[in-house]
């Protein structure tokens, strides 16, 4: 009974802090929404056992990625988004569409989904040590691939975050650098 | 004990509201947001179902979805500042051309 209304109250905080990432015109507004949806999420996380989860949910997720965000938006100086023509038309074409997908999605789990069987806190033995065992053992490949697809991602954030024409200095000094060194050298010889 | 349905609709509305965003929202940082609040909803789901089933392999799962949300984050951040300092507009409306 606990575990139901604990699982209400998070999930009611999660649903409004989603809504009101939509309703509000400011993104920074939109972005704080967004860190109370991850924080209730990892509460979620807690309650159905997966303790790993929840912690990197807020390390990662509330700490890192929207850190990320609010630097961004901080750095473009980013005001309120204006109402265009565009914008009629998305809402026009597109609530509709949104809300007879969501309605059978709801339809499908509610009515194929079987329900019975029931989920409760500290039924998954999800302590970090099995997770290490799984990660580093049966998914070391996948590991290891995904610390190559970050590294590759660093690269091009700063590739593309770096100004064009200042690399293009940067490369250009490069080559008028190199062939000082020879003529001097040559000059002493002579 | 909540019913795995519950957490699946939880889940499901999650989806709904950033797919929504994605939809309706005019700057392209809340555009970007609602991704993430996708990627978190099926997270939701991956981790209900790894307790359904007990099986850990769901949470590894999340973990690589996390990997891959903060890898595109970065990207798509940069490409956003690459963007704006070429049309100094965030409105997705006004950056209709894929050159820079």
């Amino acid at each position: 009974m606990l575990h139901l209304i604990l699982f209400l109250f998070f999930g009611a905080i999660c649903v409004a802090g989603a809504v009101n990432l939509l309703a509000q015109s400011h993104p920074i507004d939109s972005a704080l929404s967004l860190v109370v949806v991850m924080v209730s999420l990892a509460a979620e996380y807690l309650l159905l056992g997966a303790e790993f989860v929840a912690a990197i949910q807020v390390i990662v997720y509330a700490g890192a990625i929207m850190v990320l965000f609010i630097f961004t938006i901080m750095l473009l100086n980013a005001g309120a988004e204006e109402r265009t023509k565009g914008s009629r038309v998305a809402i026009v074409l597109g609530v509709p569409g949104v809300v007879t997908g969501a309605v059978l999605v709801a339809w499908t789990l509610v009515h194929r989904v079987n329900s019975i069987q029931t989920v409760s806190i500290g039924a998954l033995p999800g302590d970090p040590r099995d997770i290490a065992w799984l990660l580093f053992h049966d998914f070391l490949l996948p590991f290891e691939v995904t610390s190559v697809l970050i590294l590759i991602a660093i690269l091009g954030a700063v590739v593309l975050a770096s100004r064009p024409d200042a690399v293009a200095r940067r490369h250009h000094d490069h080559e008028a650098a190199k062939p000082l060194p020879e003529l001097v050298g040559a000059g002493k010889e002579r | 004990m909540v019913p795995l349905t519950h957490y699946l609709l939880l889940s499901g509305i999650l989806f709904v509201c950033g797919v929504l965003g994605f939809l309706i929202k005019r700057n392209i940082i809340t555009i970007f947001m609602s991704i993430e609040l996708m990627l978190n909803g099926v997270n939701l789901s991956f981790v209900a179902f790894a307790a359904h089933w007990h099986a850990l392999s769901g949470q590894i799962f999340v973990f690589f979805v996390m990997v891959v949300a903060a890898a595109e984050a970065a990207v798509g951040l940069a490409i956003i500042i690459a963007v704006y300092r070429t049309r100094e507009t965030l409105n997705v409306d006004q950056v209709n051309l894929l050159k820079l």
